[in-house]
């Protein structure tokens, strides 16, 4: 083994570090880039803006074929990028785009797809949503109930999707949606590209907890009713679905950069504790205040080694040298274990700020913009998007462990 | 010992369960979340008309003649169905007003209570983020009959709809920082009173109000002056009891939502309530919550006996604090994405879980009055 940086890395990092430190001074006041800030008006004109300069530099899809707008970068230069990029807290990528629906394509999408689609993601022109979830299908997919029914080249499709992120401001959509009525379950399902601004869609914002009379919603539900979208829109075949499904579950998940905004994110809390001194001293001379940092310092390093091993898993799925399978257990547990240490995080600041912790970003009170205020509630929905806490678990113990299903 | 209700308890119990639940649905609560007065005074006047407001004052003062323990009842049950509004503050000020008036004070200020004509609230806590003396800076200096008060508290609840702030003061520097401290009962429509609410998490119009040159009769100290800590001592540990007893109900709420939910929602062809993950939480959630209304009853029998220690108060605080944040954590989890919207109200419980915690001391402060009392 050998952990010493890959040469030449520290030098990408830093083009990376300065593009976005300039950019970044454009954010709005209290930027911290979570999914509510991304999901204002302003917010999402801010994402829109850097993803055209990135799209203007090959950046936004590093390590994809050059013809399809990437600039066939190495996996580790990808990462300098997430990194720095989440460093910065920056928006300009989007997730579901350029993270899930590109790469799925990219693995079994046609050229015709390959080639209609994929540039416009690497220039950060379109942006998708990810239609899966139904108010009666969460975790289990495959209960799906919107119906495509084929009509010559089209289907129409009919039914509701549910906490959809960022449809109010996305393009297109990917979806899971159910194509016969002979077959159950996951075997009638396929997987369908819809334009978001096809006649016959209906898409309501829904208010998040920490919501009130100002606040803007991140996610929506979706009503498609009689909705055409062209057969040649299907990725993957009919009632083949859930292969593609899995396809895209599997890019869903890799989040070393994450770790890398939460050592931000601490570096900040610790100045914060540094400076303040509510009770005539600096926060940062209490035992418990510092007991705390140091804990989330070591969860975060804990994490972020072990997320190392993740990105290396997948280098080398890269090489055809390792199965998704192998991946699948470490994925699993890291997503779960990424999501509550972003909770004890949130935790942790609340507790610390006592009295403060409750000040919205609209006091003048509130410290660091209210940030422990909203992450104290939109953290919770970290441990069910994409896949629950317990679903995780369940996914360790069988494939993982091999432990028996009763 | 006997740990049965009272018939009369009982009957409290489920009259005021059936009054709130009807008169306070959750539609109700997110309104008044939303709107500027963050109370209904419609309720409180029915309320008014129960004797709530004046359950544990005497009948001489116009109030109902029970006790602490049954004021608690019903406030329990307010945290079972949410009840935004004053009514907490007042309550607990009232009690400390007839703990600690003089009988003119008390004719003045309780009946008007009893008859809800009069909300109160407890002008504690400054920018110091505090609970103790030590940091109690706000002065009030004689000048001939009065007194001038000048300063900043902060996070006062319910302060832009009170009547009168009980507000704490520093009336002397002592090198014993709970010697000098006076408590005045302060007109809030006094000229000098600027008061501005804050968005909190709890949407429960927490207030900064700014004292300048507010000039306060000398009749109107509360107690004795320069010694109004003890006074704020006994006001907080009412109040810390009292508000385990409101987060007891907040759990038992959140239980038996979740319960109902987890019977319901289907996946994978079953309730999810089949699933051992789940009902492993609701299985802890169900003794999380026993022990919540177990030691908050019994914490609350002590005040109202005149029994209750710092020590027991502050365990029973710290205990709360951790069992709601928990109970109402998993709740969440087990509805799914659903709960993390503002549209379902086991939400509205979590948000509360966070900021009860916080109301009259969170669990760092509460352990740290439960290490000093062990004697560490
Ligand atoms: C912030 C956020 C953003 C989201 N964004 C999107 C999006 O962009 N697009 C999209 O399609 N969806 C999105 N979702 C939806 C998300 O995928 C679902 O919420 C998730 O799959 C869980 O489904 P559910 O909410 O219906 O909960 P349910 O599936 O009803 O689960 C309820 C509870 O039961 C548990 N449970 C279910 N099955 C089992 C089992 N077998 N064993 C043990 N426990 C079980 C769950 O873990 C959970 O605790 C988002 C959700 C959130 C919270």
């Amino acid at each position: 083994m050998d952990f010493e940086p890959i040469p030449g890395l520290a030098e990408a990092r830093k083009k990376y570090d300065d593009f976005f430190r300039e950019e970044m001074k454009k954010a709005p006041p209290g930027w911290e880039g979570g999914p509510e800030d991304l999901a204002t008006h302003e917010g999402h004109a801010f994402q829109r803006y850097v993803a055209r300069e990135l799209g203007k530099r090959g950046w936004v899809c590093l390590a994809w074929p050059k013809k399809y707008g990437g600039l066939e970068k190495s996996h580790f230069e990808q990462l300098a990028f997430n990194e720095a990029r989440a460093y910065w807290k920056a928006p300009g990528v989007d997730q579901f785009g350029a993270g899930m629906i590109g790469p799925t394509l990219l693995a079994v999408g046609s050229e015709e797809q390959k080639e209609r689609f994929l540039p416009p993601i690497a220039r950060g022109e379109i942006w998708w949503a990810q239609l899966w979830s139904e108010p009666n299908a969460g975790s289990d997919l495959a209960a799906a109930q919107t119906f495509a029914q084929r009509e010559g080249d089209d289907y129409i499709v009919n039914g509701q999707k549910c906490w959809t992120s960022g449809a109010h401001h996305a393009d297109w959509g990917f979806a899971v949606v159910r194509t016969s009525r002979e077959q159950t379950r996951s075997r009638a399902l396929s997987y369908l590209l819809i334009d978001l601004r096809s006649q016959g869609i209906t898409i309501n914002p829904l208010a998040t907890m920490s919501s009130h009379r100002t606040q803007e919603a991140y996610f929506n539900e979706i009503f498609l009713d009689n909705v055409r979208v062209p057969v040649v829109n299907r990725v993957g075949e009919e009632n083949d679905g859930w292969r593609m499904i899995r396809a895209t579950m599997n890019f869903e998940r890799s989040g070393l950069s994450a770790y890398g905004a939460m050592r931000r994110e601490l570096l900040e809390l610790i100045e914060f504790c540094r400076e303040t001194k509510w009770q005539g001293e600096p926060l940062l001379n209490k035992p418990l205040v510092r007991d705390r940092l140091a804990q989330l310092a070591i969860d975060i390093e804990a994490g972020m080694a072990s997320a190392r091993h993740v990105l290396w898993g997948q280098y080398k799925l890269f090489l055809g040298e390792e199965s998704p399978r192998d991946q699948a257990t470490r994925s699993s547990s890291l997503k779960y274990y990424r999501s509550e240490l972003s909770q004890r995080f949130a935790y942790t600041g609340c507790q610390i700020f006592g009295l403060y912790s409750q000040l919205k970003r609209e006091s003048r009170w509130a410290p660091l913009y209210g940030k422990f205020e909203k992450e104290y509630q939109s953290c919770l929905g970290n441990n069910i998007a994409s896949g629950t806490t317990e679903i995780q678990k369940n996914i360790i113990a069988w494939e993982g462990l091999g432990l028996p299903r009763i | 010992m006997n740990l049965d209700f009272t018939e009369e308890q009982k009957m409290l119990r489920t009259m005021a369960r059936d009054f709130l639940s009807t008169e306070c649905p959750k539609s109700l609560v997110r309104q008044l979340e939303e709107s500027d007065l963050g109370y209904s005074p419609e309720i409180w006047k029915k309320m008014a008309g129960l004797g709530w407001q004046g359950i544990m004052l005497p009948e001489d003062y116009g109030g109902t003649g029970m006790t602490f323990f049954d004021l608690v009842l019903v406030i329990e049950e307010m945290g079972h169905n949410i009840l935004p509004g004053p009514f907490f503050s007042t309550v607990i000020c009232a009690a400390t007003i007839l703990e600690a008036g003089t009988e003119e004070q008390k004719r003045e200020f309780l009946p008007k209570v009893s008859a809800g004509e009069m909300i109160l609230t407890l002008a504690l806590t400054e920018p110091s983020a505090s609970w103790q003396p030590q940091h109690i800076s706000v002065r009030a200096a004689a000048s001939g009959e009065n007194y001038v008060i000048n300063g900043t508290k902060l996070f006062v609840p319910d302060a832009h709809v009170a009547n009168y702030l009980l507000v704490v003061t520093r009336t002397k520097k002592s090198a014993k920082p709970e010697e000098g401290i006076t408590i005045f009962l302060v007109d809030a429509g006094s000229p000098g009173i600027q008061c501005e609410p804050q968005l909190t998490m709890g949407l429960d119009n927490k207030s900064e109000v700014v004292f300048e040159n507010v000039a306060v009769p000398r009749k109107n100290i509360l107690g004795k002056l320069n010694q109004g800590w003890t006074i704020v001592q006994s006001t907080l540990m009412k109040a810390a009891a009292a508000k385990v007893a409101e987060m007891s109900g907040g759990c038992q709420a959140s239980l038996e939502m979740t319960a109902d939910y987890v019977k319901e929602r289907e996946a994978y062809g079953h309730p999810i309530g089949g699933f051992q993950a789940i009902q492993h939480y609701l299985a802890d959630m169900w003794g999380y919550t026993d022990r919540t209304k177990s030691i908050a009853w019994e914490v609350n029998w002590k005040v109202s006996a005149g029994m209750a220690t710092a020590l027991d108060v502050a365990i029973a605080k710290a205990w709360a604090n951790e069992a709601y944040k928990w109970v109402t954590e998993r709740a969440v989890q087990c509805h799914g994405a659903i709960g993390t919207t503002r549209d379902h109200d086991i939400g509205l419980y979590y948000r509360r879980a966070k900021v009860a915690e916080l109301d009259y001391g969170d669990t760092d402060y509460q352990k740290e009055i439960v290490a000093g009392e062990l004697g560490f």
